[in-house]
């Protein structure tokens, strides 16, 4: 029976990445204590499959079919891929298949940071999951970025590329940490980008001091046949913001998944994404919010355009703490299908010990609006055009909220640019 | 000029225009009244192009082109605009930008040179001082949170831009009260002129009072069954429609 095979497959998958690291082992950076204790989680649990509840919708099936390789030490200028990075006029870190690239880079004069080793931090630990596990055993670099407490650092924009220069396929599990003292500002823009098989498993920790901002934004335009695996541990404290927003359009099979934790009264999060798929991608966003302090609100607008064959996957998990009374949790996925054989999977899940709470969750699956249509056509809008108008504006709500103005102008020009794949 | 020749349209099995023959010469407006189901809003989605609707027979030409044929978008850009009888809401699309789209679509399909942000801007704003509208329906979204009248104005709008050679109004009058009712008729008559012609759908002859219809046609069960001068609009208002139908019978 097939369902005996699975976890075989992913657990020789597990075995290949293990005897990597054991090959690995004395000269990866850092503590290796750490390292041993995410091989030994690894070792005896494998990577996560179907049966459990939190991977239902996203089998590592065909993650588990490819060999991956060590990348090699990258000496190319990548400037191909580095012309789809847009021009920001701020400093970037620039990633190449999961190393520093120093030649490549500009580094941030009003934050500190560290490049050159995994920046661990304390948040994402191996114990709590598997792909973190997998992240620590393997990580072999990454930005430790900090701010110090009431300096705004503008922006910083970090850029992950993968490429496709080893001839085979390569596997990369960068470390980033950025902590910000109390009443820090900063925002961090995260592009990437690639061409070929690769699997990208990053791993991002951000610690937000009381009353301060962190402002996350995220394009992820992987190589269509990338395999994508991001984890993000936020934790905010009294007074503070995590404005996170996930554009993600590459990848042949992604996840992105982000725990955030409001651990003092008045915290903030908003956890907006919006997902634009096509073929046979798959792509899930899951978000784990735990409300542990009172008076904090939690905010997730998800919108997911799907066509071709795509599948797409949220689940929002809310969890409200028996201290965390007066929160105020919104969460809703709205999915627009423009194709009949697409799939969207939406899963809501509320835990509510408090009391004195405010949660709401909705879903909602549907086409484009055959009236809406209409209206533009009759108004001389060609079919085309028009649909575009109405997917834009679909994704109005999630966009919204953006106020940086060169993130939002290289957003719609990726939606854009997407648009035309489909319409080609 | 358009010139409808026996047009017969159903939705599915159910025949709902039943040979409607109507010529409407350039620079005229003729109205068209009747009962509710008698046909009237099919008339105006068959000529603007709504899918849904099959036409099983007869034809309808705009200045010699067979309109029937054409995409929505195609009859737009020839001039053909249909003023919605409830207009649609489109959430997250800006009135400038829906408007300035539309008409760059339309110019872009004739050949002619698109117009830029500032004079669209420009354009737009003098044609809602005509029709009372506040320069910020131009930020809000579509029809939006719109009320009965502002939509309907919305549309006079649209056409006042977008300046269609055939406009088609389908009960563009109802939820109006009297004050919008004659800011809407001012605007479509302030379009009149020898290359623009006009099909009023009316269940009141009120709206007749404002735009003064230089032919009027009375459709009932998918069939024209009269057609007179404006003076025939006031004998429906006074003897309802059950005579006239019953007299053609």
């Amino acid at each position: 029976m097939s369902a005996a095979l699975k976890p075989t497959a992913l657990q020789s998958s597990a075995l290949a990445f293990l005897s990597r690291f054991e090959g690995l082992r004395a000269r990866l950076p850092g503590d290796v204590a750490i390292r041993d204790e995410a091989a030994g989680i690894l070792r005896s649990t494998g990577l996560p499959g179907p049966r459990e509840e939190a991977w239902r919708y996203t089998h590592l099936r065909s993650l588990a079919e490819v060999e991956f390789n060590e990348p090699l030490t990258p000496v190319a200028d990548c400037a191909d891929l580095l012309s789809r990075i847009p021009d920001f006029d701020a400093p970037r870190l620039i990633f190449v298949d999961g190393r520093f690239r120093d030649d490549l880079s500009t580094v941030p004069s009003l934050a500190a940071v560290r490049v050159g080793g995994p920046a661990f931090g304390a948040l994402a630990q191996p114990a709590s999951e598997k792909l973190v596990a997998l992240n620590t055993m393997l990580a072999e670099d990454g930005a430790d970025i900090s701010v110090p407490a009431g300096v705004d650092a503008g922006t910083v924009v970090l850029v992950s590329l993968g490429t496709d220069l080893h001839g085979r396929a390569v596997a990369f599990h960068p470390r980033h940490n950025i902590s910000l003292g109390k009443g820090a500002k900063l925002t961090l823009v995260e592009i990437a980008v690639g061409d070929g098989v690769y699997l990208h498993n990053p791993v991002l920790s951000v610690a937000v001091s009381p009353e301060a901002t962190m402002t996350h934004l995220r394009i992820q335009d992987e190589s269509r046949s990338a395999f994508v695996l991001s984890t993000v541990y936020a934790d905010v404290g009294e007074g503070g913001t995590y404005d996170s927003f996930l554009l993600a359009l590459g990848g042949k099979l992604t996840r992105a998944e982000i725990h955030a934790r409001l651990g003092g009264p008045n915290a903030i999060a908003h956890l907006n994404a919006a997902q634009l798929l096509a073929d046979h991608q798959h792509a899930d966003f899951t978000t784990i919010v735990s409300h542990d302090a009172p008076n904090c609100a939690s905010r997730q607008t998800v919108k997911t355009v799907l066509s071709g064959k795509s599948r797409g996957v949220f689940q929002g998990k809310i969890e409200v703490a028996r201290v965390a009374q007066k929160t105020d949790g919104y969460q809703m996925n709205q999915a627009l299908l423009l194709s009949p054989d697409c799939e969207m999977d939406s899963k809501p899940q509320l835990e509510i010990y408090a009391d004195d709470v405010k949660c709401s969750h909705g879903a909602t699956v549907g086409e484009l609006d055959a009236e809406q249509l209409f209206y533009l056509r009759s108004r001389g809008v060609p079919a085309a055009e028009a649909r575009m108008m109405l997917v834009r504006a679909f994704l109005d709500e999630a966009l919204e909220p953006i106020t940086h103005e060169a993130t939002r102008t290289a957003m719609e020009h990726a939606i854009a640019l997407w648009w035309e794949r489909q319409a080609a | 000029m358009l010139e409808i020749k026996n047009l017969e349209a159903a939705i599915g099995d159910k025949a709902i225009l039943r040979g409607i023959d109507l010529v409407v010469p350039k620079g005229e407006v003729h109205a068209i009244m009747g009962p509710n189901g008698s046909g009237k809003s099919t008339l105006s989605y068959v000529l603007s192009g709504r899918p849904g609707y099959d036409v099983t027979g007869g034809t309808a030409t705009f200045d010699g082109h067979d309109l029937l044929s054409m995409e929505p978008e195609e009859r737009a850009a020839l001039g053909v605009f249909l003023a919605f009888q409830y207009p649609v809401e489109l959430p997250g699309v800006g009135n400038a930008n829906f408007l300035r789209t539309a008409l760059n679509a339309q110019k872009r399909a004739r050949g002619e040179a698109e117009i830029d942000a500032p004079g669209f801007l420009k354009l737009a704003r003098a044609e809602m001082k005509r029709l009372s509208m506040p320069d910020d329906m131009l930020k809000r979204n579509v029809n939006v949170g719109f009320s009965g009248g502002e939509k309907k104005r919305n549309e006079v709008l649209q056409m006042a831009i977008l300046k269609p050679k055939l406009a088609i109004l389908d009960e563009t009058d109802s939820g109006l009260d009297i004050d919008a009712l004659k800011i809407v008729a001012d605007g479509v008559n302030s379009q009149r002129g020898p290359d623009f012609s006009a099909v009023v759908i009316t269940h009141y002859q009120r709206l007749l009072d404002y735009i003064v219809p230089d032919r009027v046609h009375v459709l009932s069960a998918g069939r024209i069954i009269r057609s007179g001068g404006p003076e025939l609009a006031l004998e429906l208002e006074a003897n309802g429609y059950a005579a006239i139908v019953a007299e053609a019978a």
